[in-house]
């Protein structure tokens, strides 16, 4: 017993395990020095985490003036097929469907007429893609309008991907076919049914 | 006669105490997990002052706006993507224009500043979540997000604890939908019997050897 530590020593050393209620403040590991997106930061001038790129700069691969792909351009003229890289079937179309019906249906409307919910709210006049003047309009022109805007509308070259406009521009050539078809082109199944009202 | 250490009513001290400090104890405790839960420490259910009184209720329920059309990365990044100013503009400058209310989007715009938001889910810097897979795994947005169509202010829709998450990791058929309902803030994931959910499971590919909830799956 006389190698025993102290009774005295151990009283003293009962205060440790309040040590651990300390353990449970420190949010180093939640907030770590690092940023994430749309975080704010005290570190750049702006305010931003997300930096811009800098200015008369662009992206590694992304400046292509030469592609159809890209730009809706060959040689400065607008394309009038989708280019090579594009596949035209049933699933760009449907594709296209989904991309249209999010970024483009609120002003332009479910059917292109121009009738979307914002339209209805505002004092704009959204263009009809059903006129004989979009009708004959080269691909390449929407494919340019939804990367640059025109007029009033805003571009969405920044938010929707080069492919998914490509695939709004072939649904959009659907629509107007969808609203100017020529009953006699259809199977024959589908004109009794167009003549029966349905 | 020597004096006596105990009272009289020492014993009845002790009886008392004997369940008392127990009580307490466990009192303590109870209330502290009810702390953790609750809303005041979760944040889950409490909506928050924003910069902009922007309505989610307004622009999903009635004017049917799609997710995409400001989350606009939620199919191929990491975050969901919080909308550019230039984003509120495209509609904001041809409607409401002359609001007050948007008077600080109008600012933003003009002066090239960043709209401060109150952010509403932050996860802990260790957590890597991704919205792509997600989204991509027949996820939708509204089960997390909850009925965000009905928010007049944004709030959190769950308290985002790990235990729910590893709920979907361990069991996904449980909060699965099919890919083309995954924007539908009105589907119902318990519509879809547990059977055709199991079976999503397997369409989508989604491991269900114990991968998704190994520690690095969200932690590295």
């Amino acid at each position: 017993m006389t190698n025993a530590i102290p009774n005295r020593v151990l009283t003293r050393l009962l205060w440790l395990p309040l040590l651990l209620i300390l353990s449970a403040c420190h949010i180093d590991m939640y907030d770590q020095a690092k940023y994430k997106p749309n975080q704010p930061s005290d570190f750049f001038q702006d305010g931003r985490a997300m930096r811009a790129p800098v200015p008369n700069t662009v992206a590694l691969g992304s400046f292509r003036p030469d592609s159809a792909l890209a730009t809706g351009k060959l040689n400065g003229e607008l394309v009038t097929d989708l280019p090579p890289e594009i596949t035209l079937n049933a699933s760009l179309l449907a594709h296209g469907q989904i991309v249209f019906n999010a970024y483009c249906a609120p002003c332009h409307g479910l059917a292109g007429d121009g009738q979307g919910v914002i339209a209805n709210r505002g004092p704009l006049v959204v263009p009809s893609y059903h006129t004989d003047r979009l009708r004959t309009m080269a691909v390449g022109y929407f494919f340019d309008v939804a990367t640059n805007g025109i007029n009033r509308m805003y571009g969405y070259g920044a938010r929707i991907t080069a492919e998914d406009r490509w695939a709004v521009v072939a649904y959009i050539r659907a629509l107007q076919l969808s609203q100017n078809a020529n009953v006699k082109a259809l199977p024959p199944d589908d004109q009794t049914k167009v003549k029966a009202g349905q | 006669m020597s004096a006596q250490i105990f009272s009289r009513t020492a014993n009845a001290y002790l009886r008392v105490s004997l369940i008392a400090i127990p009580l307490l104890l466990g009192g303590i405790i109870a209330a502290l997990i009810g702390l953790y839960l609750s809303p005041w420490y979760t944040e889950a259910g409490v909506a928050k002052a924003q910069p902009i009184a922007f309505s989610h209720a307004h622009h999903v329920s009635q004017l049917k706006i799609d997710c995409r059309y400001c989350h606009n990365t939620v199919e191929r990044a990491a975050t969901a993507g919080f909308p550019a100013t230039e984003t509120c503009m495209s509609c904001h400058s041809q409607v409401w224009t002359t609001s007050p209310l948007l008077q600080p989007v109008r600012d933003s715009y003009q002066n090239n500043t960043p709209i401060i938001w109150n952010r509403i889910y932050d996860l802990p810097a260790f957590v890597y979540f991704n919205h792509s897979i997600h989204v991509a795994k027949g996820v939708g947005c509204t089960t997390c997000h909850g009925q965000i169509q009905t928010m007049a202010l944004t709030a959190k829709a769950q308290p985002l604890y790990m235990g729910w998450c590893l709920g979907c990791h361990r069991d996904p058929a449980q909060n699965i939908r099919p890919r083309d309902q995954i924007f539908n803030v009105d589907y119902d994931v318990q519509s879809l019997p547990l059977a055709e959910r199991q079976q999503l499971v397997v369409d989508y590919k989604i491991p269900t050897d114990g991968r998704l909830t190994n520690c690095y799956t969200c932690h590295r």
